[in-house]
C-alpha cells in the first residue's frame, strides 16, 4: 500500500511558500471574522457581569487579554524565525520574522491603549510605572527597534542577521513579563488563568478564548499576507516570480 | 455601559482602527507591488519598503 507522504521541506522555499501562503490566507480570513464575531458576542451578551467592582468596564479583559498574550507569542515566535534564518542561512525563515515584528508591535501597543483605558476607571490613574506596564512598553520598543534597525540596513540579508541577533537578546523580556506580577510587588492583577486554575466565569473564559483564537488566526492571515509581500520584493529578479503572477 | 462606555468603546474603538489600518496598509501594498510589476519603470529597488 503506497503512502502519500508531504515534504514540508519544500516549503522552506519562498517559491513553493508564496503560492501555498496565497492558499491558506482566504480561509484564514474567513475564520477570523467568524471567530471575532463569535467571541464578541458571547462576550457582550452571553457572558454575565464581572462579580466584583470593575463592573461594566471589565469587557476591556476580552481584547486587553489577547492583545497582551499576542504580544508576547508573536515576539517569542519572531525570534525563534529569527534565529533559524540567522543560524541556517533559511531566507524564509528571516522574511517571517519580518513579517511578524509590525503585527506584534501592534497587538502590543494595542495591550498598553487597552490597559491604560482600563486602569483609569479600575486604578483611578492611565498609567503607573509599575513592572507589568514597564516590561511591556519595553516589549513595544524592542520590537520598535527591530523595525527600525532592519529598515536603516539596505541589505536585506545583514539586516535579517542584526535583526536577529536583537530579537534574540530581547527574548528574555518576555519571561520578566510574564512573571513580573509574582517577582515584584504590582497594581496589576495577578494572572487570569494559571495551572490552579482560572478567576472567571466559563462563559467568560469562553469568550476571551475564543478571541484570543480569533487574534492568531488575523495574526497568521496579515503575516501570510506580508510575507508574500516580501518574498515578491526581494526575489522580484527571479524567473519564478514572473511565472507565479502570470 | 454603566458610565464606561468612554472605556469600553474607546478600548474597542482603538483595536478596530489599528487592525483595520494595518489590512488597509497591506492592500496599499499590494496595490502598489501589483503597479510596479506592470509598470517596471517605477522600481524603486528600495529594500526599505520592507517593513510595513
Amino acid at each position: 500500500m503506497s503512502q502519500k507522504t508531504i515534504n514540508w521541506y519544500k516549503y522552506a522555499a519562498p517559491a513553493n511558500f508564496y503560492v501555498l501562503a496565497g492558499k491558506m490566507i482566504p480561509w484564514f480570513t474567513a475564520i477570523t471574522i467568524i471567530l471575532f464575531a463569535v467571541g464578541l458576542y458571547m462576550g457582550f451578551f452571553l457572558a454575565p457581569r464581572w462579580g466584583g467592582d470593575q463592573k461594566e468596564s471589565y469587557h476591556i479583559i476580552f481584547i486587553h487579554v489577547p492583545a497582551a498574550w499576542m504580544g508576547m507569542f508573536l515576539y517569542v515566535l519572531m525570534a525563534i524565525y529569527a534565529g533559524i534564518g540567522w543560524a541556517f542561512n533559511a531566507r524564509l525563515a528571516s522574511m517571517m520574522a519580518t513579517a511578524i515584528s509590525t503585527t506584534g508591535a501592534i497587538f502590543t501597543f494595542i495591550s498598553l491603549v487597552t490597559g491604560s483605558l482600563w486602569g483609569r476607571p479600575a486604578w483611578g490613574v492611565w498609567w503607573v510605572w509599575d513592572a507589568r506596564m514597564t516590561s511591556t512598553l519595553i516589549l513595544l520598543f524592542l520590537y520598535i527597534g527591530f523595525i527600525s534597525l532592519q529598515s536603516s540596513i539596505d541589505d536585506p540579508r545583514r539586516a535579517d542577521r542584526a535583526g536577529a541577533v536583537l530579537a534574540l537578546v530581547g527574548l528574555i523580556n518576555v519571561p520578566i513579563i510574564y512573571f513580573s506580577v509574582k517577582w515584584w510587588n504590582s497594581l496589576h492583577q495577578g494572572a487570569t488563568i494559571t495551572a490552579k486554575g482560572y478567576q472567571m466565569v466559563p462563559s467568560q473564559l469562553a469568550a476571551m478564548l475564543i478571541l484570543l483564537a480569533a487574534c492568531w488566526m488575523y495574526s497568521i492571515a496579515v503575516v501570510l499576507a506580508r510575507v508574500r509581500y516580501i518574498i515578491r520584493e526581494r526575489e522580484r529578479e527571479a524567473p519564478w516570480l514572473a511565472e507565479a503572477a502570470a | 455601559m454603566g458610565g464606561y462606555g468612554l472605556y469600553v468603546w474607546g478600548s474597542y474603538g482603538v483595536t478596530l482602527i489599528l487592525l483595520g489600518g494595518e489590512v488597509i496598509m497591506l492592500l496599499k501594498r499590494k496595490r502598489d507591488l501589483s503597479r510596479r510589476a506592470t509598470s517596471p519603470q517605477l522600481e524603486t529597488r528600495n529594500p526599505k519598503l520592507e517593513t510595513l
